[in-house]
């Protein structure tokens, strides 16, 4: 569905779409209390309880008073509604506050001051400095002359640095006074939750310069919720508002998640309720034989003759209400209680802050503390999780001469020195790719030093290395960028970006030398996506190998061995060579293009973005065109150094019965010697690593079955085997093999998958969980965002890549070292506690439920409940469920023994504390319990002392003080 | 015993000292960090075993006590239909409480609980104030009180206790209790339109006296938990002497015949534990002479195979390596 917005137009569509109004309330004020009390009934505990409570005000069969079951039920429903109720209010007073907000707009081009909910769809909004943007808007003017402007979309996509926006070309230029009374139609498409893409075309009308169409990107948006930054003023039609902007969309509740426990306690309710069943029809058969053979001849219970037609359901029923406590009301209650409080244990917990930044860990979502501690597999990504994602230049390659291999570090290898002092043209050409090639912002600071506002680390890695070696990024403006070279000054306009996407692997720009005019294309990108695509002389594969790149063209490709050319050569080994160093490798090229033939490509370019349809996939095929006959300058390599204490804690969690899968984006040898540096794998007396591989479907299939082979083999022996897998096999494997895939995830601990894309990480964690795995994912860039979301549990990472990860995530932490602890210690005492908690609080509803089933043997099968009203509740509510809180703190080892001995957590992770046989301990420990106590009572109580309620008072307080005992005994 | 105190982190060597927020006590400071001083019992065999024996120990004693206590009990009991003739065995000193059993009666019924039952109140509706809380419509249109199935069937033979052909004194007076009499039952509330109607059940009342008065009725208001229970009919404060011959006179009003319930009346004299029942002694010397003999096993299997404590090898992933 498209979407005609025109612009400044109050009649054209005032009334098609809604207004700026933000709502985030689930309820309102008449509608809260039925769509509250839906809500709550839909799950089936509180249906049973509703039902209960129902057939409790049928005074004939209930054996206690009503309020008993009402009391805790409305208890229970008002903490619940009235938590709804408080946050639902928060929401209102936060969307109130955003919708009061006063803004300019322009009105039939006078300026105006209006709140933020009257905004409409085509309405022209100004905004100032560090203001929040109210809708979604398309930026028609700024207060820069080139249009740029810069916002900070940390509350969208959680990224903090700057990014710019520019204003689209046919706005450009246009002053104040123009601006005001602008016209023309926006066209895009419904509202959608993208945040990266927005596939437009605006069209000024008349008198409006040119009549052309000029096409949208997200780059000439800006949306709400960001800020405005480093920018007077700026202003912009609003073409989404209230609901139904990108962030409006985006929004939504997540699906929650269930944990192992809880669907272990839910099996468990339904066994608890099945053998309640089957008590109530046994005892309800032999109440009604009962009462036809001997209660007929007992005068003084005075039966009528003649009951009335339901008259045999009577005592069923009544036994149903009286063992209607075998399930107990506040297991819910208590369980919601102790699970935020583990989670706020997380937060609190002082040995999971990031020494460096001050982070503290967190946990979002509380529920799911217990699964923790259940982990089988973690799936992790290697780049900002195991590393540090702190990139720092150590080496490079240009043309043929290794800088940096003597020493480590290129920066301070005397050959390059040399060479950027005596001005050699390749290292030159090299150092202005690596200073131009990017969309780094670099901020003037009043100092005078620079800083780089980059997205990717490896930009700015390369950018801070050309500074230092003298070719200086020192401002950019516009499409004019400012390199300072020794003490020379050079411009370059940049004309195009070519924008890197994970799909092409590179990115290149378009600059027009402002020296010579000359214009050339600078490219930088994985060596897969750049050497291919070197020209004749440079590379031969040419020709055949782009066709081929065509079909192949996301995959990782091994490059054929058999070009010729000594450059080249080299330039593979030193991808070779640096890879196997664990360096990140990134090849830089350049071409010259000539005038005729830029001109041309420029116009397909345009073309293609201003497409609506496919806009991405088109202008990746229009880049194809220009990024041909490249002559590779050089490689470069980043190292990204091991976090502290990743070999410790995989080896920890290793012992633990835990397995690791590596999947990362990065290349296959580089991932396997992170791999082997953070003990990921064993090198090869001890381990084994086998390769799956291939091209083609048949390839994968033999390499595969080999693999599995060998595995099968092995498993017996004392040897750690690993599969590496790379994601074109990967492919392969799960669309064709996808049984045989599945096997070797079984059998194999370890695998390395490389070259994956996210949604392949989501798939693999997809295929774990299908085999009954509980999985865990740790990433902490936008590009494991699906991983996380996809797994049991998801762990974020808040490090350098954004807060992407660490939102979309169940909890969040600093560092990859705390993932020890929040598994070893808060997931293995959450399960602890929760097995206790959730069984405990059956076998104190069966032991009190067991002792009125005895007592209505005594007292002639007629439900008679031998407890009042006020004590049960009394009992429920109070006795048992607060002094079971303490095991809240009970730790049964200390956390250094855990530690020390991680093999501990095998008991949790085969649910060896909450599993049926336990339960059936649980279930007999009540039963001997509630003999005992019934038998001691009565036997004591006999004769001239048995008065009811005497007994009653004895066998409560039996019961309180062998729960009590019980929850001393457990708790340790 | 291992008491592990808030100082844990002096073992650990990764700790790094985080200087704790000022302003945050110090136990709430250790409850976040889930760090709270505790004591950790630890059952080794050596503690388990004391702690069997002293419980045996401590048991025993009291078990022989109790039984002791309700041995010295005296206690006649004689089945009866129109009269009974108890003969005393031994020598029991007054006061000597009557007691009247019933067997096979279900006074804990639930239909005994139950509010509504055509024709008859059967609510508690006996208050400390003037007026009854609930008057419902009776069968002649007019409130019962006391009203009930309880109350309804309420018991109503009559003993009359002959030794050598003067009569005994029974004394009738406060048999219930004393916070029935004072709250429970009204002094203002007397009987009406009581067993009147076209049912009869038990026993009637005089309807001048009020019901706080009634103590036979208060005593029998008091649901037995068991079908089989005694209650209090009077107190004879004489001594009987052993070999004394007892003549009951019983009017025998109440029926159980339909039914096949037993009618007892219980003489018995009272210990400083109450009456005879030899149940929680026997409990106490089971409990006491088990935990002993449990202990005894328990120190045989340790000193046949004993194992030191906090020995790693014995964990199962250690022993696992060991044997394969």
């Amino acid at each position: 569905m498209k979407r005609y917005v025109y612009i400044n137009d109050d009649e054209a569509s005032q009334d098609l779409y809604c207004d700026n109004r933000l709502s985030n309330r689930k309820y309102t004020l008449l509608n809260f209390l039925p769509k509250n009390l839906w809500e709550q009934f839909s799950r089936f505990m509180n249906q049973y309880f509703l039902l209960i409570a129902c057939l409790q005000l049928w005074s004939l069969i209930t054996p206690v008073n009503p309020a008993s079951t009402w009391g805790p039920l409305i208890f229970i429903f008002a903490v619940s509604a009235s938590k709804e109720a408080w946050d639902d209010y928060n929401r209102y007073l936060s969307d109130k506050k955003a919708n009061e907000k006063e803004v300019w707009i322009v009105k039939q081009g006078i300026k105006k001051h209006i709140q933020a909910q009257d905004i409409c769809v085509g309405n022209i909004v100004w905004l100032r400095e560090n203001d929040e943007v109210p809708c979604d808007l398309v930026l028609i003017g700024t207060s820069d002359p080139q249009g740029v402007c810069y916002v900070e979309t940390a509350a969208l996509d959680g990224e903090t640095d700057l990014k710019t926006r520019v204003i689209p070309a046919a706005c450009m230029g246009m002053d104040f006074e123009l601006l005001h009374k602008i016209k023309g139609v926006i066209e895009c498409p419904g509202p959608d939750k993208d945040i990266r893409r927005f596939d437009a075309n605006l069209r000024l009308f008349p008198p409006f310069i040119d009549n052309d169409v000029c096409p949208l990107t997200i780059k000439n948006t800006i949306l709400q919720s960001c800020y405005l930054r480093n920018t007077e003023w700026a202003c912009g039609v609003a073409v989404y508002t209230g609901n139904e902007t990108k962030l409006g969309m985006s929004r939504g509740i997540p699906e929650p998640k269930l944990t192992a426990v809880d669907a272990m306690i839910d099996k468990l309710t339904g066994a608890i309720f099945v053998f309640q069943i089957v008590v109530v029809l046994v005892l309800g058969v032999a109440g009604n034989v009962w009462k036809d053979t001997e209660a007929r001849k007992q005068w003084y219970v005075l039966y009528p003759n003649e009951g009335p037609w339901y008259e045999l359901l009577v005592i069923p029923l009544r036994f149903e209400l009286l063992c209607s406590i075998m399930i107990p009301i506040s297991i819910k209650v208590s369980l919601d209680l102790v699970k935020s409080l583990y989670a706020k244990f997380i937060d609190w917990d002082n040995e999971m802050i990031d020494p460096e930044t001050g982070t503290p860990s967190h946990a979002t979502n509380t529920a799911i503390s217990e699964d923790l501690g259940q982990v089988e597999y973690i799936l992790t990504d290697k780049t900002g999780t195991l590393t540090e994602n702190k990139m720092i230049f150590r080496r490079c390659c240009i043309s043929g001469h290794f800088y940096g291999n003597e020493n480590g570090d290129a920066l301070k290898d005397v050959g390059l020195l040399n060479a950027v002092a005596s001005g050699s043209p390749d290292v030159i050409r090299f150092l202005t790719v690596m200073a131009v090639c990017n969309t780094v912002i670099p901020i003037q600071s009043k100092t005078g030093a620079i800083l780089y506002k980059a997205q990717s680390q490896d930009e700015e890695a390369l950018v801070h290395a050309a500074a230092k070696l003298h070719m200086v990024f020192v401002n950019k403006n516009a499409n004019i960028v400012e390199i300072r070279f020794n003490a020379s000054v050079l411009h370059y306009e940049v004309l195009e970006i070519l924008e890197f996407t994970s799909d092409r692997k590179r990115m290149s720009v378009v600059v027009r030398d402002c020296q010579s005019g000359k214009i050339i294309l600078l490219s930088k990108g994985a060596d897969e996506a750049v050497l291919p695509y070197a020209h004749a002389g440079n590379l031969l594969i040419g020709a055949i190998s782009c066709s081929i790149w065509k079909f192949l063209r996301p995959l990782y490709f091994i490059i054929p061995k058999f070009t010729s050319g000594q450059q080249t050569r080299s330039f593979i080994e030193a991808v070779e060579q640096y890879s196997q160093l664990g360096l990140r490798t990134l090849c830089l090229a350049w071409r010259e293009l000539r005038e005729d033939e830029y001109a041309e490509w420029s116009l397909m370019f345009k073309e293609a973005s201003s497409t609506l349809v496919d806009r991405e996939w088109r202008i990746a095929e229009v880049c194809q065109r220009l990024e041909h006959d490249l002559e590779v300058l050089g490689v470069t390599a980043i190292e990204d150094r091991l976090q502290d204490g990743v070999p410790e804690t995989i080896e920890t969690l290793r012992k633990a019965g835990i397995n690791f899968w590596m999947l990362t984006g990065d290349k296959q040898n580089t991932a396997v010697q992170i791999a082997l540096s953070c003990n990921f794998i064993s090198p090869e007396p001890k381990g084994q690593l086998l390769s799956i591989d291939g091209k083609t479907v048949d390839e994968v299939c033999r390499s595969l079955e080999r693999v599995l082979l060998t595995m099968r083999i092995t498993t017996s022996e004392p040897k750690d085997v690993a599969f590496v897998v790379d994601g074109w096999a990967l492919e392969i494997a799960l669309k064709h093999y996808r049984k045989a895939f599945t096997e070797l995830a079984i059998l194999s601990r370890t695998a390395i998958c490389c070259r994956v894309t996210p949604s392949q990480k989501a798939q693999l964690v997809e295929l774990l969980k299908s085999c009954d795995y509980r999985t865990l994912a740790i990433g902490d860039g936008g590009n494991d965002v699906r991983m996380i979301q996809q797994a049991d549990i998801g762990v974020g990472i808040s490090g350098r890549e954004g807060l992407q990860a660490a939102r979309a995530a169940d909890y969040s932490i600093g560092k990859f070292r705390f993932l020890k602890r929040l598994i070893l210690v808060h997931g293995r005492y959450s399960y602890n506690r929760t097995a206790f908690l959730s069984q405990y609080s059956f076998y104190k509803s069966l032991l009190i439920c067991f002792i009125q089933i005895f007592f209505s043997f005594i007292s002639g099968v007629s439900g008679t409940s031998l407890f009042n009203s006020l004590s049960l509740m009394a009992y429920n509510v109070f006795y048992t469920s607060i002094p079971v809180l303490v095991s809240v703190l009970d730790k049964d080892l200390s956390e250094q023994t855990v530690m020390q001995h991680p093999q501990i957590l095998f008991y949790c992770q085969a649910g060896r504390l909450l599993n049926p046989s336990t339960f059936a301990g649980w279930f007999g420990r009540s039963l001997f319990h509630a003999i005992v106590v019934f038998v001691i009572s009565i036997h004591v109580y006999a004769y001239e002392k048995s008065e009811m309620e005497e007994v009653s008072m004895v066998a409560l307080s039996g019961c309180i003080w062998l729960q009590a005992f019980v929850v001393a005994l457990e708790t340790k | 015993m291992e008491v592990e105190g808030g100082s844990r982190s002096a073992g650990a060597g990764e700790d790094r000292t985080i200087p704790i927020q000022s302003g945050q006590p110090m136990a709430f400071f250790q409850f976040t960090q889930q760090n709270l001083p505790a004591c950790k019992p630890v059952l080794t065999p050596a503690w388990v075993i004391t702690a069997c024996l002293l419980m045996g120990f401590i048991f025993i004693p009291i078990g022989l006590v109790t039984l002791r206590a309700s041995h010295s009990v005296i206690e006649i009991v004689d089945q009866y239909d129109t009269e009974c003739v108890p003969e005393v065995h031994k020598y029991m000193k007054a006061p000597i409480y009557i007691y009247y059993q019933l067997d096979n009666y279900y006074q804990n019924h639930r239909r005994n609980q139950i509010p509504n039952v055509v024709g008859f109140c059967l609510c508690i509706c006996f208050d400390s104030k003037l007026t009854p809380r609930y008057l419902p419509e009776s069968n002649h249109g007019l409130p019962i009180v006391p009203c009930g199935l309880i109350a309804w069937s309420f018991f109503n033979d009559t003993f009359k206790f002959i030794r050598e052909r003067t009569e005994l004194m029974v004394n009738r007076k406060n048999i219930a209790w004393k916070s029935d009499r004072d709250h429970k039952f009204g002094k203002q509330v007397y009987p009406f339109n009581f067993q009147n109607g076209t049912f009869t059940g038990g026993g009637s009342l005089d309807p001048s006296i009020p019901l706080s008065d009634q103590e036979d009725l208060i005593v029998w208001m008091r649901t037995a938990a068991l079908p089989s229970f005694r209650k209090l009919y009077g107190r004879i404060e004489e001594d009987l002497d052993e070999g004394d011959l007892l003549e009951v006179h019983v009017m025998n009003n109440y029926n159980t015949y339909s039914f096949g319930g037993k009618k007892k009346l219980v003489l018995s004299t009272l210990s400083w534990l109450g009456g005879k029942n030899d149940f929680p002694g026997l409990a106490y010397v089971f409990i006491g002479c088990s935990s002993i003999i449990i202990s005894i096993v328990f120190m045989l299997l340790h000193v046949k195979n004993p194992r030191a404590y906090g020995e790693t090898a014995y964990l199962s992933w250690n022993r696992k390596s060991i044997s394969g």
